[in-house]
């Protein structure tokens, strides 16, 4: 061990432990809320056929939470992710159902109409300077918009096969391939964060877009490129709910938005608490939807899925803000 | 330029208000932060109907005592208040100045920008009226007759950004001025309007305006205190002056009386010598490392200068004379427009062109003076911030070395004293002082040709002023030139092998060799200000 890492480790012996605590502890709530489930429900809950659906039905949100986190580390709200979600699915079904268009040449547009949707908040953010809540709140009315006249505002049903196929029908280890999906980027994700300058300059524009400008990052160009990556990622969302669907519904992004966001900002509280990151986003929203779940088999009416999700993005977001102690948060 | 009396310096002499008491009066006033003594016993008289200059240079006590006006600090034991007459304990809380009748504008005027002159010149009648409905009508025809009453032609509905910036700063006097009116007229006693340093950033026609107010206001019987750097302008204006040196009063003056160089003894404690010849020959032996030529941008108007390989230098002058935004410009942190850079062994660039990150490649460093809000992000840790200009280095192999980081960054730390040297901690667990060694190393580390500083100590205690000062000179020795924007006379005088005093967008003197003292830069600042008169010798 190098003298460097020697010296980091002794001051902090007395904090790691809290601090390992605190890194886990949304795990060990997920845990707890399992155990409770199961202790209620322990044959209908506790049964692998049950979480296997919930790995692949929240697969959608787990990538819908990745999107957001990427504009979020670069200090840009993007509530557009939700409907760029409804976009690309959309456009699946319309192409391929009733256009014949090939699945994966259908499949590459909606990705692509996904970059487009992040260059054009990219353009209004960066080049108008205007508000990112604002402009993606517009984009979001704009596209349910567009995605009803496209689809008569009618749930396209037969999409090919092969990409229903694609996410739930192949299985590994007993879980649809869709999880794999969102595990993938997760890591991608890790990677790029963690293990790139690029993710350190994405965390500067984020916490100090000044501080950034004078180290000479190129910060119009990190806050572009994260909203993009932010649109694909959504759109990747979208090809994957009309896989689990196996068809295209015209309304239910928006309802993947706000579990979502509360993924991302719960995730901000655990496995590396203070940052946005990618594997407590994976834990959020598997946290969140073991609690939907749990509570929808115990017959409770369906409101409280929504009392349930705005309570843990009002609840994500003050723990991640006490997390985060004095330091101001620079998203705007 | 003394010679513009005005008739009210004529017509209210302080003899014919003698019999009214003083509108302010302080007595032996103290004030110790720590163990410095910022103030050391000051009284002082405002006489109603007067305008009082209050002079200084930096670090003279000026601001602390109109802190404690305010009621932002509370003085030591033993010094008394008195206003229109009567003993007002001390310490003022915020707010008491406002029902005494005193009132402050300040450098940065207080308005928002983005709201119309009316809700402005309202805002606290507004925000604290006890009646549910605002009558719009009523309160514009207020704030229309103020602005009637000092003969200010501005329209209520107007945005306060679309003003010119002489406009605002007579907005922000009038509703000063208002805000005491109300107590005036039912106490009948004379007010006190107070203008920290309201002229720099105004061109000189809008110091006219300004002045025409004040003279308004003086003439309703209220009094004004002017504070401010500009001798000239205090010169015109005030009836009275008075100096503060270290803490005490280094002077009173009747304006009528004295003379420019009274003024400027007083200031800086002795008789303004002749500004020696520069010793050129030193800064000529040098091989230049960067030559500006015909720098425009911010306040600065077509500045030329030349740093020599392995020197020093620092600008310097008053405030507003343009020196602070010179690394700014540079560095291509704020636009030129225009003005040419030309760099050792180099092509020539023109300035607008430059940003950052081409500065960078170019070899140069930037430390801005705002550390929290440009210089590191504190929530991040000291190794990022340590390695944000070169993270691309430690990238090998497809992935982020973490552990060479580290290592380097605690030997960064170690080199240049930070303490404690855990790398891993955030920028914000550092003291200002430390956090600064962090951001000075980053930029050291790169063994840039060029190292641009603005105010690299403030908020740094005295131990790492002398780390910091040792580790540029031994760069500097390597053969770093170093361009450090200063308005501290001493630290200045300190590491400079060459100072430059700004005085309107441009260089007006040069200092080095023996003239290197604190005493002789701040009297470089203050003989700038003469308009013409002492105009220094240019080589």
């Amino acid at each position: 061990m190098s003298k460097a890492e020697a010296a980091t480790e002794i001051p902090r012996a007395g904090i790691r432990l809290s601090r390992f605590v605190e890194r886990i502890a949304l795990l060990f709530v997920w845990a707890l809320l399992i155990a409770l489930f199961g202790a209620i429900m322990p044959a209908s809950f506790l049964n692998w056929g049950n979480f296997s659906i919930m790995f692949a039905s929240y697969a959608p949100a787990a990538l819908l939470a990745l999107a957001i986190i990427v504009p979020l580390t670069a200090g840009d709200y993007d509530l557009s992710v939700g409907a760029t979600l409804t976009l690309s699915s959309g456009l699946i079904g319309v192409l391929n159902v009733w256009h014949g268009v090939p699945i994966d040449l259908a499949i590459a547009l909606a990705i692509a109409a996904g970059i487009l949707v992040g260059a054009i908040n990219a353009f209004f953010i960066i080049y108008f300077r205007i508000p990112s809540l604002v402009v993606t709140l517009g984009t979001t009315s704009l596209m349910t918009g567009i995605v009803q006249w496209m689809t008569n505002s009618s749930t396209i049903g037969g999409i090919d096969e092969a990409l229903v196929n694609a996410v739930v029908g192949v299985r590994i280890g007993g879980i649809p391939l869709a999880f794999y999906y969102a595990l993938i980027a997760v890591v991608a994700m890790w990677y790029v964060f963690d293990y790139t300058p690029l993710g350190r300059r994405l965390l500067f524009v984020g916490r100090g877009r000044e501080v950034a400008r004078l180290n000479g990052v190129a910060v119009d160009r990190v806050r572009s490129g994260a909203l993009v990556a932010s649109g694909a990622l959504a759109a990747a969302a979208g090809v994957v709910y009309a896989g689990v669907l196996g068809s295209a519904d015209p309304y239910s992004g928006l309802n993947f938005l706000l579990p979502a966001f509360a993924a991302a900002f719960l995730g901000a509280t655990t496995i590396l608490p203070g940052r946005f990151n990618p594997w407590g986003a994976l834990v959020a929203v598997y946290f969140l939807a073991t609690g939907i779940t749990g509570l929808t088999m115990l017959g409770i009416p369906l409101w409280v899925t929504n009392v349930f999700n705005g309570g843990a993005l009002i609840l994500a977001v003050t723990i991640s803000q006490l997390t985060r102690g004095r330091e101001a948060t620079d998203i705007g | 330029m003394t010679g513009a009396r005005t008739p009210e310096q004529v017509l209210n002499p302080a003899a014919a208000v003698a019999e009214r008491p003083p509108v302010l009066r302080l007595s032996d006033i103290r004030k110790t932060f720590g163990g410095a003594r910022a103030l050391d016993g000051v009284s002082l008289d405002i006489l109603p109907g007067e305008v009082h200059g209050l002079l200084g240079k930096n670090g003279s006590g000026k601001s602390t005592l109109v802190k404690i006006l305010a009621g932002f600090h509370a003085p030591d034991e033993g010094g008394r208040l008195e206003f229109n007459g009567r003993l007002v304990a001390l310490p003022l809380r915020p707010g008491d100045f406002r029902r005494l009748g005193m009132s402050f504008v300040h450098q940065s005027l207080g308005l928002a920008p983005s709201l119309t002159v009316l809700e402005n010149m309202r805002v606290a009648h507004l925000t604290t009226a006890k009646t549910a409905f605002i009558d719009w009508r009523a309160e514009r025809a207020e704030a229309e007759a103020a602005f009637a009453r000092f003969g200010l032609a501005v329209d209520p509905r107007e945005r306060v950004d679309r003003l010119s910036p002489v406009d605002r700063a007579l907005v922000a006097i009038v509703r000063a001025f208002e805000e005491i009116r109300e107590e005036c007229a039912t106490s009948g006693k004379p007010g006190l309007v107070l203008l920290d340093e309201p002229t720099p950033f105004l061109p000189r026609e809008g110091v006219e305006r300004l002045f025409e107010m004040i003279r308004a206001i003086a003439r309703t019987g209220s009094s004004v205190i002017f504070v401010s750097h500009n001798i000239e302008e205090v010169m015109t204006i005030t009836n009275r002056i008075t100096v503060l040196r270290d803490g005490r009063v280094g002077g009173r003056l009747d304006t009528r009386e004295a003379t420019h160089e009274d003024v400027v003894e007083a200031i800086i404690g002795r008789r303004l010598g002749r500004l020696g010849s520069v010793a050129r020959d030193a800064a000529a032996a040098r091989e230049p490392q960067l030559v500006a030529t015909d720098v425009s941008g911010g306040a600065l108007q077509n500045c030329s200068l030349a740093i020599g390989k392995g020197e020093i230098v620092g600008v310097t002058g008053l405030i507003g004379s343009g020196y602070a935004e010179l690394p700014y410009l540079i560095f291509g942190a704020k636009r030129c427009r225009s003005g040419e850079m030309r760099l050792a062994g180099a092509e020539p660039a023109p300035l607008a062109a430059i940003d950052p990150k081409r500065a960078i490649g170019l070899g140069l460093a930037f430390l801005p003076g705002d550390r929290q809000a440009a210089g590191g992000v504190d929530s991040l840790p000291v190794v990022d911030n340590l390695f944000l200009p070169d993270v691309d280095r430690f990238f090998r192999r497809g992935r982020l070395d973490r552990r060479r980081m580290l290592r380097e960054a605690f030997q960064l730390g170690a080199r240049f004293e930070v303490r404690p040297n855990d790398p891993g901690m955030k920028l914000s667990s550092l003291s200002g002082g430390n956090a600064q060694k962090v951001l000075i190393a980053r930029w050291m580390n790169r063994n840039p040709r060029l190292l641009l500083l603005d105010e690299p100590t403030q908020g740094v205690d005295v131990g790492t002023r002398v780390h910091i000062f040792a580790a540029l000179r031994a760069a500097a020795a390597e053969g770093m030139s170093v361009l450090c924007a200063s308005s501290d006379a001493e630290q200045l005088a300190e590491i400079c092998d060459r100072v430059l005093v700004f005085a309107r967008g441009q260089v007006c003197a040069e200092l080095s060799g023996g003239q290197l003292t604190k005493d002789q830069i701040a009297e470089a600042c203050y003989a700038s200000n003469e308009r013409g008169a002492t105009r220094p010798q240019r080589a």
